[in-house]
């Protein structure tokens, strides 16, 4: 036999009995698909995390100070509003190397009033390299200079939000323009606006669009009262496979700036881009496999229908099976006959399940919003499952009607 | 042609042994035209099974063609059925849902024949069996009884075997279209030389064939010439029963 004709003989057997071919396929359609589709959600949902993570600034270290652990009574404070970190810290990394821009913050929330309006938003005191390091765009304007910096200048930049929350109306919203040059009270110090943001979306890590951004000097003095001390270190590498060098390095500085010995005793935290990626990667892979795996179950239910789907076929056709065997069929063309059509089951349902699942897919995006990404490696993964199902299943049905005795099958009523 | 010594067939079951044939001897020559006959029960389906190779005999030899089948395995008896043996059997065995050509041509793929040369040897085979033209492409569920025994005895035909092993070839058709086919097989072994076997449990049958040989009991009882054969004169070549 040729593989011609075994494939003839399997397009013959499967077309006899259209409808429960295509019931049989169906299984395997709705178990391919489902798992194309799911596989993709999870996939599509780790993609827009890792997006999201990394909108936040590139190859970025963020230190936040935190209260030194000591021996007895230990009174955490939250992070973030404990006072060890300061200026003098941020020099003294920004001279390390591989170190782009580093980007001291300090922040905190504030009534802020404008002609009558007012809102409540954070307000962050910080110097002109936020902007590199936190990927900001402005859209109108200038960001914060360094002679504004140097100067203590009463400057401001504002978030689109915060826009929106003091100059727009109920039925009109505020431009740009409109509000450079405006003048807003924070805490009772005047500031001018000079710049505005672009509108970034939240990320899940403070919203940057509802945000007053003031020359660093100036949130000292006049907003917080103290001097030197900072709330956050942002920390852009040149290079991501300097990452973990600088952080290294930057903790050695750190610890021996503020003169501690023990690493677990540090008064600071460093946090890396890359694991905060690493960790939600993680966690939705995780997703992705719990997924894949729910729907790898109907997958398997669907590979038992094709394995009933054999068995039936192989006792309706005992007759037909002892007659071939008598003509001259070895046990080998009986057992790659059967084998064929239920891996020819598996794959057409394989191919149609792609297509089903791709389709599920565009619709979750359309109507649910869901991000969904199809890769490659889950479609050749579905292939190369269905592919084995039809070959697993298919065997114990094949191999029955391989070793059929022809006197009996040809005697079978 | 065909050697059959000592034969013997036993079967256990559940411990128990029955001797099915109990040690039969016969030749056959190339182009005779033998009945095998005898009662239900008597042993000449098993002869059948072992002469068309697809059972073993327990004891005793069987040469067909110069090749001693007696002790061969499964696959080596799937080809002698597939190079010597065309089988014609009571039920035709058909498949009801595939065109006439490609029931005959059916034995040809596992012989291994190139497809082009497939569709010729059919049609010569359809040709000697007198199924009409006409009929070739219809679904073979479409077709009269006596016009399925005609494809089934084509189907046998393609391969051009040692012999043809008819098994009651009449025994689901009327008298009528009984006689046509086997007026079909009398034609096959007078014209084109066939080798033709002839099992059946009917005498008036059997009288169609020139040498009936009777079992009885698993014993061959006679082995004789048939002198009163009954040759079906007429061969119409428009079978329409």
């Amino acid at each position: 036999m040729t593989i011609s004709d075994i494939l003839e003989e399997t397009y013959f057997s499967l077309t006899v009995n259209k409808v429960r071919t295509s019931l049989t396929m169906l299984g395997i359609v709705i178990g391919i698909g489902s798992v194309i589709a799911m596989v993709s959600i999870g996939q599509g949902a780790q993609s827009s995390i890792e997006t999201r993570i990394q909108s936040i600034g590139s190859n970025l270290l963020i230190i936040t100070p935190g209260a030194q652990k000591g021996t007895g009574v230990q009174v955490s404070a939250g992070r973030g509003s404990a006072q060890t970190l300061t200026t003098g810290d941020s020099d003294a990394i920004s001279q390390l190397s591989g170190v782009e821009a580093v980007s001291p913050e300090v922040s905190g929330r504030y009534q802020v009033l404008s002609r009558g309006t007012n809102t409540n938003t954070s307000v962050m005191g910080t110097t002109s390299a936020y902007p590199q390091v936190r990927d900001i765009q402005i859209d109108e304007g200038n960001f914060i200079s360094d002679a504004d910096v140097s100067g203590s200048g009463r400057v401001a930049v504002i978030g689109p939000t915060v826009l929106q929350d003091l100059f727009g109306s109920a039925d009109a919203s505020s431009t740009p323009e409109q509000a450079i040059g405006q003048v807003i009270r924070i805490k009772s110090t005047e500031f001018t606006i000079i710049g505005v943001t672009k509108a970034k979306g939240g990320s899940g890590f403070g919203n940057q669009d509802d945000m007053i951004y003031v020359p660093l000097s100036t949130a000292q003095h006049f907003l917080l009262g103290s001097t030197s001390y900072i709330t956050e270190l942002d920390i852009q590498v040149q290079t991501q496979q300097q990452m973990t060098d600088v952080q290294n390095n930057i903790t050695n500085l750190l610890l021996g700036r503020h003169n501690i010995s023990d690493p677990t005793q540090a008064d600071f935290s460093v946090l890396n881009q890359a694991d905060i990626v690493a960790t939600a990667s993680a966690v939705t892979g995780t997703f992705t496999t719990l997924l894949g795996a729910i729907a790898g179950i109907s997958l398997l239910v669907g590979g038992i229908g094709i394995m009933n789907m054999m068995l039936t076929t192989v006792t309706e056709r005992t007759r037909e099976i002892g007659l071939r065997k008598a003509i001259g069929a070895k046990r080998k063309d009986i057992s790659i006959q059967f084998l064929t059509e239920s891996a020819m089951l598996t794959f057409l349902g394989g191919v149609i399940g792609v297509v089903f699942g791709w389709i599920v897919a565009a619709l979750v995006t359309q109507f649910a919003g869901i991000t969904t990404s199809i890769s490659l490696s889950s479609v050749v993964l579905a292939f190369g499952v269905s592919a084995a199902i039809g070959i697993v299943f298919g065997y114990y049905p094949a191999r029955r009607a391989a070793s059929l005795n022809p006197i009996e099958a040809l005697r079978y009523e | 042609m065909i050697e059959c010594s000592n034969i013997t067939k036993t079967y256990e079951n559940g411990g128990i042994e029955t001797t099915v044939l109990k040690g039969i001897s016969f030749d056959i020559k190339e182009g005779e035209f033998v009945a095998i006959m005898g009662p239900s029960g008597s042993g000449k389906s098993t002869l059948m099974h072992i002469l068309g190779a697809l059972d073993s005999p327990t004891s005793g030899t069987y040469i067909i063609g110069g090749d001693d089948v007696s002790k061969l395995s499964d696959d080596e008896l799937a080809d002698i059925r597939k190079d010597k043996i065309g089988f014609v059997f009571q039920s035709f065995n058909l498949l009801s849902r595939a065109t006439v050509l490609r029931n005959v041509t059916m034995p040809l793929m596992y012989a291994g024949i190139p497809k082009e040369k497939r569709e010729k040897q059919a049609e010569h085979a359809l040709i000697a069996a007198g199924l009409p033209k006409d009929r070739w492409n219809h679904l073979s569920n479409q077709l009269s009884g006596g016009q399925m025994q005609r494809v089934a005895i084509a189907r046998a035909l393609v391969n051009n075997p040692t012999i043809i092993l008819a098994d009651e070839p009449t025994g689901n058709l009327d008298t009528k279209t009984g006689e046509v086919v086997l007026g079909t097989f009398q034609e096959l072994n007078q014209k084109n030389r066939h080798t033709i076997i002839l099992i059946t449990h009917e005498l008036y049958v059997a009288e169609h064939a020139d040498r009936i040989i009777h079992i009885v009991d698993g014993e061959i009882k006679t082995d004789s010439r048939n002198h009163q054969k009954r040759v079906v004169h007429k061969h119409p070549t428009d079978i329409t029963t």
